[in-house]
């Protein structure tokens, strides 16, 4: 259990593992996330579920090396093993029978989260328009996959090397402009992008679905450091999440909390990388 | 008891109390009288036998006294540490009518490190009868429940929710009250018994209590304890720098925040400390942010130190360590600057009016005492409830309105057939000794209910 069966690299700092573990993929659903600890010392690092295969036994996680923890992730190879893997944590995401027709946002690793979600909609027979945006070209993720499951797939790019050269909220603005009618919005990625887009949703008064990725320790409801809040009372994102009412959400508070350790992660990332140089120059 | 001085240990996470050596303990024990009636053992939640072990250390048979403890106490050396004593076995000792009752804590302590000190375990593993039992927990109730069951020949399996077990031993009392060395040699002789521990197992998550029941096991025991955080509900309270206390407990003592960067895991102390709350658990924030650096930390308590919950043990260890109380003391609002850390705690000043549904005095708010504590971190802790992870999704399992598991008092039996609960799961936060009873009744229970079947 546990192993990595396959490893890919999906930009400069985007990899996807899908792991072997077959009692998590009978029971994990789309909106929900596992923690991973890389080694004996190592974080709780919570990741949505990207992918789930009940057949093969498999659960695929895509995650951005941002700190040191995600870092060491991406070292370990096809066949090593995730020291822990926990999971499936965190609310399943339920859409209503009446949802006819909904459009996916997705900025940079955000889309890994939204395409289970997008997947499910596509068996359901509801109609899904997607828009999906990066930095630049190399880093839209998911491209092919977004495509196969959705009706129409829109990608913005900061820079324009890939699609259209803006932010994902200008073809949001664009496709209400026109006339789209969508029943919800689900919007998943960086915090302010999500803000951003429920400041829109906001306006047409469309339902707006967010996914929130606060700091947490246990995953299980136990710490509290992931509080959110919601409508002016406070959630526990790994237990009541991690999918919110974006219109609710109080982005500005969740953009502060996520910067709390910020110092601190740099710290052990600089540590981290100066042992990597030792070790680098030691190994020859 | 000798202990390690107050102004050295609160820098380090060593143990406070070291232990009584031989001679010492011998004198203590002496001290019994072998009184007819043994209200000591009536005292006591698992009833050890406490003038019989007395007698065998004033007989320098340590190792007899050691086994003559576990007849009834599967967690010698951590009872001896965590217990109340105060409130159960010496609360009622003869010796104490007149001056102090016998030290029978620190003399149940004394035997069980003789034990680990001088003995390698000779466990013989039971023989097996080849039926299947689920613990999901490994705090005090699951392992004691296990280890009994384990005994009794039950293939038993625990299902614990972190990567590491213990349950709150590990994660929420701290190495200088509890050192984790003796948590992990008593859950190494209970896997010496043939229990199994599953780690990373998130029970109403990955498996539930009824595919339990699918994979043959043939009965369950919950002793999932109370994890869940209660906060105040008060402004300002998502502020950075505000934990509850189980995260911040969690950070320093399972994922090892003391030892950072080394360990990856921050926990951000900050130079002055308020920790809200009267109990052990407060005590213990307390005193691990006075060890984690910080310079001042208060203690902000609604009520006076007579109603304090926490053990007059620990309350006088944390003043011994610097920590400053301020009681009768009740926050109103969190306080933050314009990056949103916090920098300030709003009290008022109570007074204790009539005696409220606890029977205690209830604090009334003093009107015009507002004033500011200047923190920069606040930790609450004001109590935990049950999570309701299992009962949310195990039908038919009946809980009370506040959480708790609603058992069969005699038998521990749930409302669901074959399903026995126990400890803070079924209370609410309470006690190891009391968590550990429960899981020894659960096993007898059980053992019952499957002979029976």
């Amino acid at each position: 259990m546990n192993e990595i069966l396959e490893k890919k690299q999906l930009n400069p700092t985007v990899k996807l593992m899908v792991i072997n573990a077959p009692l998590m993929a009978k029971k994990a659903k789309p909106g929900q996330f596992v923690i991973v600890r890389v080694d004996e010392k190592g974080e709780r690092i919570p990741l949505t579920i990207a992918d789930y295969d009940r057949e093969k036994g498999t659960i695929t996680i895509i995650f951005q090396e941002v700190g040191m923890s995600t870092k060491k992730l991406g070292t370990l190879n096809v066949d090593d093993r995730l020291h822990d893997f926990v999971g499936p944590l965190g609310k399943p995401v339920e859409f209503s029978k009446d949802t006819k027709r909904v459009l996916a946002i997705g900025g940079g690793v955000g889309v890994a989260p939204l395409y289970p979600k997008v997947k499910m909609l596509n068996e359901m027979k509801v109609s899904v328009d997607s828009i999906i945006g990066g930095r630049s070209a190399e880093y839209v993720i998911l491209e092919d996959e977004m495509g196969k499951v959705s009706e129409n797939l829109y990608i913005t790019t900061d820079d324009g090397t890939k699609g259209r050269k803006g932010f994902v909220t200008d073809v949001l603005k664009e496709l209400i402009e026109k006339g789209n009618k969508y029943d919800e919005v689900i919007a998943i990625g960086p915090l302010i992008m999500m803000k951003m887009v429920c400041n829109i949703t906001k306006e047409y008064n469309i339902p707006t679905m967010v996914s929130m990725n606060p700091i947490m320790v246990d995953g299980t409801g136990m710490c509290g450091g992931c509080r959110v809040t919601v409508g002016g009372e406070t959630k526990f994102a790994c237990v009541d999440g991690p999918a919110f009412d974006g219109l609710k959400v109080d982005f500005d508070e969740a953009m502060r909390r996520q910067n709390m350790y910020k110092d601190m992660e740099k710290k052990v990332l600089e540590n981290y990388e100066h042992e990597c140089k030792l070790g680098g120059i030691l190994n020859g | 008891m000798p202990e390690q001085e107050p102004n050295q240990r609160n820098k380090n996470f060593k143990e406070v109390a070291l232990g009584y050596e031989e001679n010492m303990a011998v004198e203590e024990a002496e001290r019994c009288i072998q009184c007819k009636n043994q209200p000591c053992v009536e005292g006591c939640p698992v009833h050890v036998k406490i003038p019989e072990f007395i007698k065998l250390i004033a007989n320098k048979d340590f190792e007899g006294a050691y086994q003559k403890i576990k007849e009834t106490n599967n967690l010698p050396a951590i009872c001896g540490r965590v217990c109340p004593q105060e409130s159960q076995c010496e609360s009622v000792c003869t010796r104490g009518k007149k001056g102090e009752p016998v030290a029978i804590g620190r003399l149940e302590r004394f035997a069980a490190d003789w034990h680990m000190k001088s003995n390698e375990d000779k466990i013989e593993k039971p023989v097996i009868n080849g039926r299947k039992v689920a613990v999901i927990g490994s705090g005090p109730a699951g392992l004691s429940c296990a280890g009994d069951l384990a005994k009794m020949g039950y293939d038993t399996t625990i299902f614990e929710a972190f990567h590491t077990p213990g349950g709150v031993l590990m994660y929420g009392i701290p190495e200088f009250r509890l050192p984790k060395e003796i948590v992990q040699k008593e859950i190494d002789s209970l896997k010496k018994l043939g229990v199994k521990i599953e780690m990373n197992m998130v029970i109403g998550k990955i498996l539930t209590i009824d595919d339990l029941f699918d994979m043959g096991y043939e009965a369950v025991f919950i002793g999932t304890g109370a994890g869940l955080p209660k906060f105040m509900n008060i402004t300002g309270e998502n502020l950075n720098g505000v934990y509850s206390a189980n995260e911040f407990l969690t950070r320093i003592n399972l994922m090892k925040a003391y030892d950072f960067p080394n360990s990856p895991t921050p926990v951000k102390v900050g130079k002055k400390v308020a920790v809200v709350g009267g109990g052990n658990v407060a005590m213990d924030a307390a005193r691990s942010a006075k060890r984690m650096g910080a310079e001042e930390v208060y203690i902000v308590y609604r009520r006076s130190e007579e109603e304090m919950p926490a053990r007059l043990e620990e309350i006088h260890h944390a003043k011994e360590e610097g920590i400053i109380f301020k009681l009768l003391t009740n926050p109103v609002r969190i306080i933050g600057d314009e990056s949103g850390n916090v920098k300030g705690i709003e009290c008022v000043n109570m007074v204790l009016g009539d005696v409220d549904e606890s029977g205690r005095r209830k604090p009334v708010e003093e009107k015009g005492s507002e004033h500011v504590i200047d923190v920069d971190t606040v930790i609450i802790a004001i109590g935990q409830s049950p999570n309701p992870l299992i009962t949310s999704t195990t039908e038919g399992l009946e809980k009370q309105r506040w959480g708790g598991i609603i058992v069969n008092e005699e038998t521990l039996e749930t409302s669901r057939r074959g399903v026995f609960a126990g400890g803070d799961a079924v209370t609410g936060a309470a006690t190891v000794i009391l968590a550990m009873g429960a899981g020894k009744k659960a096993a007898a229970s059980i053992h019952k209910f499957l002979s029976e079947k």
